[in-house]
């Protein structure tokens, strides 16, 4: 069996473990990468709209600085944030978009003089200063004070995925792609690599690393309709998961995005509304401006989700033989804007619905976007519970975002977090030596090996892998949606625990030598089951409403009770999570308070260590 | 009741000694707003889970799904079955390894294309965290993404005349990312170090304009502008000297 030994191992070549990978290859640790996918096709490519960073160079972004987005943040987490992430984020994040374009982002620029911009359907005047030309301009996301989304057109994320991996070519940082981890190496104290599974070949390889980095994207694909690409399959996270000792940080916070075509949930860019699109149902009349007088379309997207679900539900939907929509209506944009600044969304428009958004509305309905839970790490970015083993980006739980990430803050975070944890990894490898026990790697190859060879065998069962996860995926959809309460959620975990049982009988309908795809998702269905446990199950524990945790049965966010933040571990033998909480913050720069978007009564925490002696604010 | 549609697909397993390359048919019923990715997903999940393809992100933006259909490269994802006849042939890209039916390895062509062209932003500056960003117009800016928005498809390759006769021909994506990088000037390469990348019968002067390479660009980028441009300016460097020393005080030195 092939073994390769590495300094840095990073499990996932997207934005985050490639800028992880940089940090540390850029000063002398030889660093690997594993991408199931090339590194360019990572799913960071398709975030399209930008990278919140408070420049404050356009005139709409004027005043901006890391204080005013810190608050953005905290508030559009709900204060389910580390503030003191939140802090260090902010503060990064202007330099983290400079650097980038010192490695070549074509970042659009301030161009001075008369402009104008939509805002509810309306028209508006702006003036670019002329001491600001040929700075980086930014653009409106929702939830934000200011303009603060950098952008290139509507390819962002495109451009900053080929710019990072431009950088890892520069230095020589080795990839493999088409090798997907399978198993933790460990010793239940330190992390010593991963079993990997080469999907070119098949054939298995040990990763001997003294530092490794999870950094496999979200777990969108355990629902049924996501925005995200095929591979978000949470296969990190499972690894975390399965060693029984790290923890999954918040698992139920799961985001909904406003704006997914219907029928096939590929997402539109925030930047749609930014720009001035507006929402509207199926009378053609606008409605946002009803339920949030202040930041209408562009509050934040739990906010919005939610209430385009509650219109669908008045019956204002647009009937459609993939159930009700509701209609983005871009037009007023114009061709010129469309065509330059909303490029992709034009194309996937046209070539996905076959629907012209010059001329024609764009059905659209909320779909599963982003996972704001992950493997919990401290600020630095080390996964807690074992020695070595680090997390960045949507796969971990830093945690900026809370209940609630704000869009343009997960490209920045990628970049962000890659930054600073790549940096304390670097810190970390400095003199760092490990002990690569054999015995220990032995065990762990083996017990993949006859893990693979019951499946191909189907020694514990026939079940097939492509309807287990059906099941799994109706049941999240149904029941641990955009609205939640007990009974669904009574009824999600119990209908799990049942798939779970079969999720553990799966055996292949026919054996290929090679890659199998099969293999491939049958090796993994069992930690899918498990991680939809856990978002389902703690979901039924946190009896509040925060962020994108919406329970109709609680709708309060009670600050009292449940200020703290989920770790679910998973013992083997089990047939649900263990569940534990922490505070999710050490630092309350900002005490709990109201978002300014979004109905909630809040019930008031008397904490000293949160609120300080001041009596919060409530509503 | 939607139209009976019979897709031929290639298929050959390279790990499985006893596979030989064939054709084979499955048949689906065609429904509403059918993609190749759906179709083909179909047939794996209900038919045949061994059948290898690859998606990643199915909106045509990640560049994973290129293949032949009906005998031209184009993303699966975004290929509606309405737009084709009722036989579809679906074949693996030519060119790049073969990993299974229709599954081919363009991560390493395209990573060793990288490094060939040395793709990324050369400069003796430093990073100053603490300083303004470098200005630029943003009709600059606007130029430059037009040509950084490849998204490794290999579209262009696999229709490339070149390409499939000469392994080691470079092809209309290299070029593109060579032309993007003349046009940044925060990239200081001069002519001549572009000359040395460029300028040789596996690069642009191997080129036989025959220019598959644009008709089949999913992004629609602009490939046959950047040949020609390439090679007048490739054509130039080589030639210049001459003019040199004709021509007192000629642009030898300048990019």
């Amino acid at each position: 069996m092939d073994t390769f030994y590495t300094d840095l191992l990073c499990v996932g070549a997207g934005l985050a473990g490639e800028r992880v990978a940089v940090a540390a290859a850029s000063q002398g640790f030889e660093t690997i990468c594993l991408s199931i996918v090339p590194p360019r096709r990572s799913h960071s490519s398709a975030a399209q709209g930008g990278m919140q960073a408070s420049l404050g160079h356009c005139c709409m972004g004027e005043g901006d600085c890391p204080d005013v987005h810190f608050a953005d943040t905290v508030k559009g987490s709900d204060w389910g944030c580390d503030q003191e992430v939140a802090r260090m984020f902010a503060e990064t994040a202007p330099i983290a978009v400079r650097e980038m374009a010192f490695w070549g982002i074509p970042w659009n620029r301030v161009v001075a003089g008369k402009g104008t911009y939509y805002k509810g359907g309306k028209e508006y005047e702006k003036i670019e200063k002329k001491e600001k030309e040929g700075l980086i301009t930014a653009r409106d996301f929702g939830g934000t004070a200011k303009w603060r989304t950098c952008y290139t057109s509507d390819g962002t994320g495109h451009t900053l995925l080929f710019t990072m991996d431009n950088e890892v070519v520069r230095l020589g940082v080795t990839v493999h792609d088409r090798v997907e981890a399978i198993a933790l190496i460990h010793d239940g104290e330190t992390c010593m690599g991963v079993v990997a599974r080469c999907l070119k070949t098949g054939k298995l390889r040990n990763y001997l690393a003294k530092a490794t980095l999870i950094a496999t994207g979200g777990y969108g694909r355990i629902y049924r309709e996501t925005t995200n690409a095929v591979i978000n399959d949470g296969s990190g996270a499972i690894i975390a998961l399965d060693t029984g000792i790290v923890p999954i940080g918040n698992p139920e916070a799961v985001q909904f995005h406003p704006t997914g075509i219907v029928p096939t949930n590929i997402l539109v860019t925030e930047g749609c509304r930014g720009d001035g699109g507006t929402l509207k149902d199926v009378n053609g009349e606008r409605f946002m401006h009803i339920y949030e007088p202040g930041k209408q379309e562009l509050a934040s997207r739990d906010v919005v989700s939610r209430w385009m679900t509650h219109h669908i539900r008045l019956g204002k939907g647009v009937p459609s033989p993939y159930g009700p929509h509701l209609w983005l209506d871009i037009r007023h944009l114009g061709e010129k804007h469309i065509k330059t600044k909303l490029r992709e969304v034009e194309e996937i428009c046209n070539e996905f619905l076959g629907v012209d958004p010059i001329t024609q509305m764009i059905p659209v309905r909320p779909a599963q976007h982003y996972s704001m839970g992950g493997v919990r790490t401290n600020k630095d970015g080390a996964a807690y519970g074992l020695k070595g083993l680090f997390s960045a980006g949507e796969a971990a739980c830093w945690d900026m975002h809370g209940f609630n990430r704000l869009g343009g803050n997960s490209l920045a975070e990628t970049i962000v977090a890659g930054k600073i944890v790549g940096e304390k990894i670097a810190e970390f490898l400095q003199g760092y030596e490990v002990d690569f026990k054999t015995a220990v790697v032995k065990d762990a190859v083996k017990k993949q090996e006859e893990r693979i060879d019951r499946i191909i065998k189907g020694a514990d069962g026939k079940e097939n892998v492509y309807e287990v996860r059906n099941a799994m995926q109706d049941q999240l959809m149904d029941y641990v949606g955009i609205f939640r309460n007990g009974e669904d959620l009574k009824k999600a975990v119990d209908n799990l625990q049942v798939i779970y049982e079969r999720s553990q009988k799966v055996g292949l309908r026919s054996y290929s030598l090679g890659a199998n795809p099969e293999l491939a998702l049958a090796l993994k269905i069992r930690g899918m089951v498990r991680m939809a446990l856990c978002v389902a199950y703690a979901a039924l524990q946190r009896t509040e409403s925060r962020g994108a945790h919406a329970r109709e049965d609680y709708p309060e966010r009670n600050d009292r009770d449940w200020l703290k933040r989920t770790l679910a571990t998973w013992k083997e033998g089990d047939s649900l999570p263990t569940l534990e909480y922490e505070k999710p913050s050490k630092v309350w720069e900002i005490p709990p308070g109201e978002r300014g978007y979004g109905v909630a009564k809040i019930i008031c925490t008397e904490d000293p260590e949160v609120c300080g002696e001041k009596k919060p604010e409530t509503n | 009741m939607g139209r009976p549609l019979k897709f031929n697909i290639f298929r050959y397993n390279p790990e499985d000694p006893a596979s030989v390359p064939h054709m084979e048919s499955f048949h689906l019923e065609e429904t509403d707003a059918m993609t190749l990715y759906i179709a083909l997903n179909r047939i794996r999940e209900e038919q045949d889970p061994t059948l290898m393809f690859d998606f990643m992100c199915r909106a045509g933006i990640c560049g994973s799904c290129a293949m032949m259909i009906n005998g031209r490269p184009d993303l699966a994802c975004h290929t509606k079955t309405k737009a084709l006849p009722a036989e579809i042939n679906l074949m693996p890209l030519p060119v790049f390894k073969l990993i299974g039916d229709l599954s081919v390895d363009t991560g390493t062509w395209f990573r060793n294309m990288n490094e060939r062209v040395r793709s990324y932003i050369h400069t003796d500056k430093v990073f100053d965290p603490n300083a303004d960003e470098e200005r630029m117009s943003n009709e600059l800016a606007d130029e430059i993404y037009e040509l950084e928005r490849c998204i490794e498809c290999g579209c262009c390759v696999a229709a490339c005349g070149k390409a499939n006769m000469v392994p080691n021909f470079m092809g209309a994506t290299a070029f593109n990312r060579v032309a993007r990088f003349m046009m940044d000037p925060r990239d200081q390469r001069k002519t001549d170090d572009y000359f040395e990348i460029v300028a040789t019968d596996d690069g642009i002067f191997g080129c036989l304009g025959l220019l598959g390479c644009e008709d089949v660009c999913p992004k629609d980028i602009p490939l046959q502008d950047q040949l020609g441009m390439l090679r007048r300016k490739m054509g130039w460097a080589s030639v210049r000297h001459l003019f040199d020393k004709i021509l007192p005080g000629g642009d030898a030195k300048k990019k």
